[in-house]
C-alpha cells in the first residue's frame, strides 16, 4: 500500500460508519446471527428493549409538559439517545469486536427502546392540535438538528478518543 | 403494574423492529433505510390511533409507552441519516430525514382519524 492509499484508509477509517445499528445484511455475521437459533439475539433484543423503554418512561415521569408546552422528555431522551447510538457503534466496531449480542441488546434494544419516532410525531401533532403551532414547528425541527449533531458528537468523539488511547 | 405492561410491550416492539428490518432489507437491497423507515410509519400509526381514543392507561402503557416506543426508533434514524451522509448519500439522507418526519406525520393523522371513526 502506498502512502497515498494509506492516508485514505485512514482518513476513510476516521470518517465512515462500517455498519448499521439495526440491521445490515451485507455484514455476513449479521446475517447469520439467527442460525442456529434465533433466541439468544432475540432475548437480548427484548431484554434492551425492556431496560430502555422502562428508562424513557421513567425520564417522561420525572418531566412531565402540560398540553401545548415543549415536550423536553422526549427531546432529551431522543438527542442523548442519538449521541449515545455514535458513541457505541464505534466501540462495537473498533474495541469491543468480540461480543456478538452486545449490537443486539445495546444498540437494537436498548437504545431503540430508548428513543422513539412514535412518540415524536404524536407528540407534534398534539402540540399543533393544542394551538401551539410554534411549540410543534420548534419541537420537529430541533429534535432533528440536535439528534443529528448528537449522533455525529458522538461518533467524533468516541473516535477521537478511541485513537487517543492507542497513541 | 404500568412498568410491567410497558416491560411486556416493549419486550415484543424492539425484537419486532428487528425482525421487520431484516425481512425488508432481504426483499428491497438498497441504500435507502426502508426498514426503519417501514417500522416508524407504522408504528406512528399505531400510536396516534391510540392517542385519538379515550386514554385508558393500561393500553397506553402496554401499546403506546412500551411496543410503539419500542417498535420505533430515533436512535438508527439518526444513525442511518449520518451513514448515509457519510457513504456520499447526501440525497438520500435528505430524503430520509423529510419522508420519515412527513410520513410519520401523516400516519399519526390517519390513526387519529381511524380513532375517530370507530
Amino acid at each position: 500500500m502506498t502512502e497515498r492509499e494509506l492516508a485514505d484508509a485512514e482518513r476513510s477509517g476516521a470518517t465512515r460508519a462500517p455498519m448499521d445499528s439495526d440491521v445490515d445484511l451485507h455484514m455476513p455475521a449479521v446475517e447469520a446471527e439467527l442460525r442456529p437459533s434465533p433466541w439468544p439475539v432475540l432475548s437480548a433484543i427484548s431484554a434492551g428493549g425492556v431496560v430502555g423503554a422502562l428508562s424513557r418512561y421513567l425520564v417522561a415521569q420525572a418531566w412531565p409538559h402540560q398540553s401545548g408546552g415543549f415536550p423536553w422528555s422526549t427531546f432529551v431522551v431522543n438527542v442523548t439517545g442519538c449521541f449515545l447510538i455514535g458513541v457505541l457503534m464505534v466501540v462495537i466496531t473498533e474495541v469491543v469486536t468480540g461480543m456478538p449480542l452486545l449490537r443486539p441488546f445495546a444498540g437494537v434494544g436498548l437504545l431503540g427502546g430508548y428513543t422513539t419516532f412514535s412518540t415524536y410525531v404524536v407528540d407534534i401533532q398534539r402540540a399543533a392540535g393544542a394551538g401551539a403551532a410554534w411549540v410543534a414547528l420548534s419541537y420537529l425541527a430541533l429534535t432533528l438538528v440536535c439528534a443529528l449533531l448528537a449522533v455525529a458528537a458522538g461518533t467524533a468523539l468516541t473516535r477521537a478518543a478511541v485513537k487517543g488511547a492507542r497513541r | 403494574m404500568t412498568l410491567l405492561l410497558i416491560a411486556l410491550g416493549a419486550a415484543i416492539g424492539a425484537p419486532l423492529r428487528y425482525l421487520t428490518d431484516r425481512t425488508v432489507q432481504a426483499k428491497h437491497d438498497s441504500v435507502f433505510p426502508w426498514g426503519t423507515f417501514s417500522v416508524n410509519v407504522a408504528g406512528s400509526l399505531l400510536l396516534g390511533f391510540l392517542a385519538g381514543l379515550p386514554g385508558d392507561p393500561a393500553w397506553t402503557a402496554l401499546l403506546g409507552t412500551g411496543f410503539c416506543g419500542a417498535l420505533t426508533t430515533y436512535s438508527t434514524f439518526s444513525y442511518e441519516t449520518l451513514r448515509l451522509t457519510q457513504d456520499g448519500f447526501r440525497f438520500y439522507a435528505l430524503v430520509n430525514v423529510i419522508a420519515s418526519v412527513v410520513a410519520g406525520l401523516g400516519a399519526a393523522g390517519l390513526g387519529l382519524l381511524l380513532a375517530q371513526a370507530v
